[in-house]
């Protein structure tokens, strides 16, 4: 069975393809040269007009695990399906659900609809490890992955008070990876969330966790030493200390050094980039991060972009999220201690344009967008639902393609806010190119899939085809096609065949040795086997759905 | 080593032998009972009658097709019996309510109005120093509570020898610590729990009490529980939804909930909500991720529909034409109903008035493996089959009875 996609405009930068006309061909799920002139073509398909991508990539996404159940548990009132008026109405599905909380069933659907064929749930618990698994395999249609979280622990703060060397580091954190079918590994407010449970209301980069005495800036050094030391591709995924205070920007910069100049990747910036200018202390620090990213080449950054409406914050930051309780709303927010591995705090909030603010944040995600100026290095997320639902994507493509439609949504923002912003003096507008980048061929390399992400043969066949239209809104949000791994799976933006993914994963060689350690720790001071803590592959294999997809360290 | 489901806790450091002997070491009245009950039958049989398995799954098919409204109650099951029932119950628009619901909702309600902040069993053995239980003994319910993670030795930050305080715990309370010393009790009748914890909540929030004492307990007292709780270096506050019976509990779980929060600003405090067991955790959190909603939801035209108050097996028993019963950890069986009933579950099960269909399945974590959650909702545990059985799993049931229906 082979299957041509005819004359369709390629955008395919890992491959240096810029909007070629170009026919693909597919066979068992991959790109393959062009046939010999006897092999029969089973199917074309002409796209003669149509835009070209591979399946996007959404690099952060907290689509399963224990905070985003907490979130559809604490607000059943989220799910209610709506009718959608202009001007949203025009490019939804006909089981659009936009809300903060959508079931796994729906996550996977709006997610192909797009034309969005992985997406990795960053903040996996590795102790609550079996139930992101148990989520992301009922998650239809999309590949998978997750980033597990580590540096407030008490394994690795342990490890890293009694001054252990890096090889001791290294042997844990690649344990981590196996035991909890991870592609990478995360950090979130380095220290803070172990420190809170010490009282502990606020740690900054250099300041020392009461109890372990370490700081956050020496559990980046040593986590990112392990992480790049172990050759996986993915860096490690930091969520800075002090997320969404005023000032916070400093402590971001610094963060930038704490890894030494080994490769360090910073998520949401955007909730990290705020200064405190003005009669209302809270500014943009916009230019000053995204300068700092232009000349820090090792550091790579997601935007974590909100957009104006109803959401709800679901971060493992307990420390910050208690703080931030306070702004909740609806008013209710779930805050946990959790196993002596990690914490979690789950607020909603509602973004609103007149709120000086949530205004302003607004406009310094879209600051960092179009300040930063290699794609390869800034990605589009909207940490969701953090910022806003995934499914506001479209929405986002569009304020960074279109400069006007950009202006027109500022001119509405509180006008203090607008006084604050240099929004309008950047005249950058995204190319598809540089959008396919962001989306696609950079996040892929980020992450280390090798054969996702871009269109060259030997790839895997996901491959979403857009009609080009200057609505740049209405056309990502409704591709013409969808391929997942070679199979049509979207049509005219519907779904017409449900497939599951597979689970990317990072297994980096280790002294299997760390296990004695472990299993005394787990034995005197866990409240499980060590062996329970361990995923199987069979595990998640199990139904006959899904299956794990180890990928090779870069040694 | 096998992981019990005889209570929340899931210990999986239960030794048991092939002859199906738990080892003293670590088993507890109800693992044993668990891992060494008896199994009377593994015949289905329709009103009673004995048959082969094809053809009560067909008999329960047919109930299900010509249904037009169908109760799921009881769903004393795991993570993957329950994906397989929202399955079914999407495709026969069902309505879901597990057992134990009036208690869960009591906790759900709460959350859902103000939220909550809570801790983990890990979290409580290394840390607690203070614990609070509120109308609870923990024991009854949790027998190796105590024994693994309040009066364990190894802590990694060196714990000192926890406080215990019970308020209105009933009579089965460990009055005396492994330590010698006498745990501090304050006796209480449930019904004016609410009272006394309001009062709590006021006293927390300096605010004047005019009377000396609150339902029976004085207001030093209340004082003195406020001032131990603030001295901890990370206190718990344990209570147990099912024990409070009363209208409304509701809001006395709130009261809890926002004394934990307001003791919160200035000290470490957190929550740790008992569940009643059976699956309940397991239960919600799986129709959660599933549906968008915990249990008490139904699919009306496969679309996912909540309502806490109208999907309770009280009033579907009125409005529903049938009942599907399903229990696979325990022989507890379905309430008495005139509407024709299918029963899946526990090989044990005895009956008053033999259900139109009985279909006997494995047991979780003794005849088959299985997922489910702990109590504090964070730790997920694989379930291991320890015993031969030729039960089929309540999934496979399920999915053949949904082939049928097709």
């Amino acid at each position: 069975m082979i299957t041509l996609l005819k004359n369709g405009r390629i955008y395919d930068p890992a491959n240096s393809k810029d909007g070629v006309i170009q026919d693909l061909y597919i066979r068992d799920g991959r790109i393959i040269t062009k046939p010999a002139s006897h092999e029969k073509i089973t199917q074309t398909y002409d796209l003669t007009g149509k835009v070209v991508m591979a399946g996007a990539i959404d690099m952060h996404s907290h689509i399963g695990g224990g905070k985003v159940n907490i979130a559809r548990m604490m607000l059943p009132e989220f799910q209610e399906t709506k009718n959608y008026s202009e001007p949203e109405a025009h490019i939804c599905t006909p089981n659009c659900s936009h809300h903060a909380t959508p079931n796994t069933s729906d996550t996977g659907f709006r997610y192909i609809e797009m034309g969005y064929t992985a997406a990795f749930e960053p903040a996996i618990l590795p102790i609550n490890a079996r139930q992101a698994h148990l989520e992301m395999a009922d998650t239809p249609m999309i590949d998978k992955g997750g980033y597990a979280m580590l540096g407030n622990d008490d394994y690795f703060l342990r490890l890293l008070s009694s001054k252990a060397d890096q090889k001791a580091i290294n042997d844990y954190v690649a344990w981590t990876l196996h035991a909890t079918q991870a592609i990478g590994i995360k950090v979130v407010n380095p220290g803070g969330i172990s420190a809170f449970k010490f009282n502990q209301r606020r740690l900054d980069l250099d300041e020392n966790h009461s109890y372990y005495q370490v700081s956050p800036r020496e559990i980046l050094k040593s986590l990112s030493t392990a992480v790049h030391q172990l050759g996986i591709a993915k860096p490690l995924h930091v969520h800075c200390n002090n997320l969404g205070a005023a000032g916070n920007f400093e402590t971001t910069l610094n963060t930038m050094g704490a890894s030494d100049g080994v490769p360090m990747h910073l998520t949401h910036i955007q909730f990290h980039s705020y200064g405190t200018e003005g009669d209302k202390k809270f500014s943009s620090a916009a230019a000053q991060i995204s300068e700092a990213l232009n000349k820090n080449k090792h550091v790579t950054a997601d935007v974590g972009q909100i957009l104006f409406g109803q959401t709800v914050t679901a971060s493992g930051d307990s420390m910050m999220q208690q703080l931030n309780a306070k702004h909740a709303n609806p008013k209710k927010s779930v805050i946990m201690d959790i196993e002596c591995d990690a914490g979690c705090g789950v607020v909603p909030f509602k973004y609103r344009d007149q709120n000086y603010v949530n205004a302003l944040q607004w406009a310094i995600g879209l600051e960092i967008f179009l300040s930063v100026e290699d794609p390869w290095r800034i990605f589009l997320t909207t940490d969701h639902p953090n910022g806003a639902p995934f499914t506001s994507y479209p929405h986002l493509i569009r304020l960074l393609m279109d400069k006007s439609f950009r202006n027109e949504a500022f001119a509405k923002l509180n006008l203090d806010a607008q006084a604050m912003s240099n929004l309008t003096s950047l005249d950058r507008e995204y190319s598809l190119y540089e959008i396919a980048v962001m989306t696609r061929a950079g996040a892929a390399k980020l992450i280390g899939l090798n054969d996702r992400g871009h269109l060259g043969v030997g790839g895997a066949a996901d491959i979403t085809i857009y009609t080009n239209q200057p609505d740049r809104e209405a056309m990502f949000a409704k591709p013409d096609y969808v391929f997942k791994d070679g199979e049509l799976v979207v049509k005219d933006g519907k779904v017409i065949k449900v497939v599951w993914g597979k689970t990317h994963t990072a297994k980096p060689a280790f002294d299997i040795g760390v296990e004695q350690n472990l299993k005394e720790y787990f034995d005197k001071y866990h409240t499980i086997q060590l062996d329970n803590f361990k995923i199987s592959n069979d595990e998640i294999a199990e139904d006959g759905r899904g299956g794990v997809i180890a990928h090779q360290s870069q040694t | 080593m096998a992981t019990c489901p005889a209570c929340g806790l899931l210990c999986d450091d239960i030794a048991v032998s092939a002859e199906l002997q738990v080892s003293t070491k670590n088993g507890c009245a109800k693992s044993i009972a668990f891992f060494e009950q008896p199994l009377i039958t593994t015949t289905p049989s329709l009103a009673g009658k004995p048959t082969d398995l094809k053809s009560a799954i067909k008999a329960a098919a047919g109930i299900l097709h010509k249904s037009n409204q169908v109760l799921f109650a009881g769903l004393g099951t795991e993570v993957t019996g329950m994906r397989t029932l929202l399955g079914l119950a999407a495709k026969t628009g069902a309505t879901l309510d597990h057992m134990h619901s009036d208690a869960t909702i009591r906790n759900t309600l709460a959350m859902q109005n103000s939220g909550w902040q809570t801790t983990t069993l890990t979290e409580v053995k290394n840390r607690a120093d203070v614990i609070l239980a509120i109308g609870t003994d923990i024991a009854t319910s949790y027998p190796r509570f105590f024994e693994k993670f309040v009066w364990n030795k190894d802590s990694l930050f060196n714990k000192p020898s926890p406080e215990v305080v019970y308020l209105g715990a009933g009579d089965n309370v460990e009055s005396i610590y492994p330590n010698g010393k006498q745990a501090s009790i304050i006796d209480a009748e449930t019904a004016d729990l609410p009272e006394i914890i309001n009062a709590l909540n006021a006293l927390a929030n300096d605010k004047k009490l005019h009377a000396t004492n609150v339902a029976g307990v004085s207001v030093a007292t209340l004082n003195n529980i406020l001032e131990k709780i603030k001295g901890a270096q990370y206190a718990v506050v344990i209570w147990s939804a099912s024990s409070l019976k009363f209208a409304h509990a509701e809001l006395t779980v709130q009261s809890i909930t926002r004394l934990i929060a307001k003791l919160n600003e200035t000290s470490r405090v957190a929550g740790l909500p008992l569940t009643a067991g059976d699956g309940d955790t397991s239960v919600n959190h799986t129709s959660t991720w599933l549906s968008g909603f915990a249990t008490r939801n139904r699919f009306s035209n496969g679309k996912p529909e909540y309502d806490n108050y109208q999907f309770s097996s009280k009033e579907q028993l009125k409005n529903c034409d049938t009942l599907l019963w399903v229990n696979t950890f325990s022989a507890y069986k379905p309430p008495q109903t005139d509407m024709p009933t299918i029963v899946i579950g526990h090989p044990n099960m005895q009956f008053d008035v033999a259900p139109d269909v009985f279909i006997p399945v494995g047991i979780p974590g003794l005849d088959h493996t299985g997922t489910m959650f702990r109590m504090d909702s964070s730790v997920v545990l694989p379930l291991k089959k320890v015993r031969h059985s030729d039960l089929p799993s309540l999934s496979e049931v399920i999915r053949q009875i949904e082939a049928l229906l097709a």
